[in-house]
């Protein structure tokens, strides 16, 4: 069953339609990119699934139970963990302190057993020397690692990343990257906006091109990258 | 000599500002929410004491354990029910709120307990005091000193140490992000009033074994409180301790010189310490 699903989604801010019939099915431990210009709707997406908005119209379900009407609490106990764009540490908590936070009320883990959690996720996202810093001092990799590491400390089912990428350098994006597929590599669901395509394409199954709120293709990576109309639109490119 | 000794009973009054201060601190920390009813409530807080007290013949200090609990489900409704609705992006509904929640404390309380002062019978302890070395302290006075620091440690303790207190940071810090890792914000808020409630039930204790109280005198009390929580730096528990200290000092001081000048001393000691350190003397590090 797909862990994921979003039917005839629409959301609307007043006369625009920022979401446009959005319709897809993510699988158990699949990843999923989606791509497409500035507000295109990409990060409202990413609202509406992780409970921030509620849609005008559509259905989304999590293991094929109706979550629409769920708040972002529920929809986190449910199973979703989110990273920001900019990222949104709690700054005057350790970094350390972040991830106990979202283990213990995101997670559900006890307290006895959140330290070994949130410490092997610290080793695995690279923040293991940090752990003691408050979180608003780290630098820019290390807050996007950061944002990371506490969406895996929520234990999800379905982790989405908002342009995680952005800002890196390439040596960077690269560490990153390996982090993601290790994460992939558990099993654990990933749906991933990025402008950095070699990024992205690397890690993702299946990429989705949305433009102006609408789904304009949806398939593998290099399909989707060869169509003329995607071309067009995404990469500004006349054909 | 004389002024050693007013040092310490300033101290010692500054430990009665502290309590008043550290549950508007608590929840000024944790929502940005300036409750303009503290005062009274602390006031409110007097007299369910003392309603306890006359109903039953109980010790105050044993009363005021019964109101402890009373009082944090009132915080917890009036978080829930009152303040969550209008908490948000702007800050002045919460500040009419309270402003309208004060003039309502204090009125309930005049036409239920009428405008006559009122006092806590503490019984003999009242009129005990201990010497140490040349001074001679009361023990209710050192009592509520005693209180105030381990009110702020506990509170210190519960913030850095346990899984509640890190939720009351993460939530201060960022309150949306917070939902999306499990937390209730409104929960939270919730509980946080519910605590300052009890903090501000031990500083009735005090206030009322102290001096007289009526329906009234309120709103100078949350002034005090106010004046220790901005002197110690907006966010910080023990900064707002060191606040209400500078506060009963000046007091003390200003009384020694002219019993008139008590009141205005402790205003001046607030302008001074603002205009040295605009931010308060231990502001949070990087806000």
């Amino acid at each position: 069953m797909a862990i994921l699903s979003l039917q005839n989604v629409s959301k609307s801010f007043g006369a625009l339609k920022v979401t446009d019939d959005v319709r897809f099915e993510l699988a158990e431990g699949e990843a999923l990119g989606i791509i497409g210009p500035n507000g295109a709707g990409k990060s409202t997406l990413f609202n509406l699934i992780a409970g921030n908005l509620r849609p005008d119209e559509g259905v989304i379900t999590l293991s094929g139970r109706d979550v629409t009407g769920e708040s972002p609490m529920q929809r986190c106990a449910s199973g979703v963990g989110r990273s920001f764009q900019i990222p949104q540490p709690f700054g005057h908590l350790s970094v350390y302190e972040n991830l106990l936070v979202a283990a213990r009320f995101g997670g559900g883990v006890s307290g006895h057993d959140a330290p070994a959690l949130c410490m092997d996720i610290l080793r695995r996202t690279g923040l293991a020397e940090s752990a003691a810093k408050p979180a608003g001092s780290l630098s820019l990799l290390s807050r996007k690692r950061l944002e990371l590491a506490r969406a895996m400390a929520t234990r999800p089912r379905v982790i989405l990343l908002d342009e995680i990428a952005g800002g890196l350098t390439d040596g960077e994006c690269v560490e990153l990257v390996a982090t993601i597929r290790g994460i992939h590599g558990e099993g654990i669901a990933i749906i991933w906006i990025e402008h950095v395509l070699h990024a992205l394409t690397s890690v993702v199954e299946r990429l989705m091109v949305l433009n102006f709120g609408k789904m304009l293709m949806i398939g593998a990576p290099d399909e989707v990258m060869a169509s003329p109309e995607v071309k067009e639109i995404y990469l500004g490119i006349e054909v | 000599m004389i002024w050693l000794d007013t040092l310490v009973q300033g101290v010692l009054l500054g430990g009665l500002y502290a309590l008043f201060a550290a549950g508007l601190s608590l929840v000024f920390g944790i929502m940005r929410l300036v409750n303009l009813a503290h005062g009274d409530l602390i006031v409110l807080a007097a007299y369910v004491i003392l309603g306890i007290c006359s109903a039953t013949g109980m010790n105050p200090f044993i009363a005021a354990t019964l109101a402890l609990p009373v009082m944090f489900v009132f915080g917890w409704l009036l978080q829930t029910h009152l303040f969550n609705r209008v908490l948000g992006e702007d800050i002045l509904p919460p500040l009419l709120v309270t402003f309208g929640l004060s003039v309502v404390t204090q009125n309930l309380l005049l036409e239920f307990f009428s405008a006559d002062s009122r006092k806590l019978a503490m019984g003999a302890v009242e009129a005990q005091s201990v010497t140490l070395g040349p001074f001679t302290l009361g023990l209710i006075p050192l009592a509520t000193l005693g209180s105030a620091f381990a009110v702020i440690f506990a509170l210190n303790q519960l913030f850095y140490r346990t899984a509640l207190g890190r939720a009351f940071r993460a939530t201060s810090d960022d309150r949306v992000t917070v939902q999306l890792m499990g937390i209730y914000p409104q929960k939270v808020f919730a509980i946080a009033t519910g605590i300052a409630l009890m903090v501000a039930t031990l500083a009735a204790l005090y206030l009322g074994a102290r001096a007289n109280f009526d329906p009234t005198i309120g709103p100078a009390r949350l002034l005090y409180a106010f004046e220790a929580v901005i002197i110690g730096g907006l966010g910080s528990l023990w900064g707002t301790l060191a606040g209400g200290l500078v506060i009963g000092v000046a007091q003390a001081f200003g009384a020694a010189i002219n019993p008139e000048w008590q009141i205005l001393a402790g205003h001046l000691a607030f302008v001074a310490v603002l205009l040295v350190r605009p931010r308060g003397l231990f502001p949070r590090a990087n806000d």
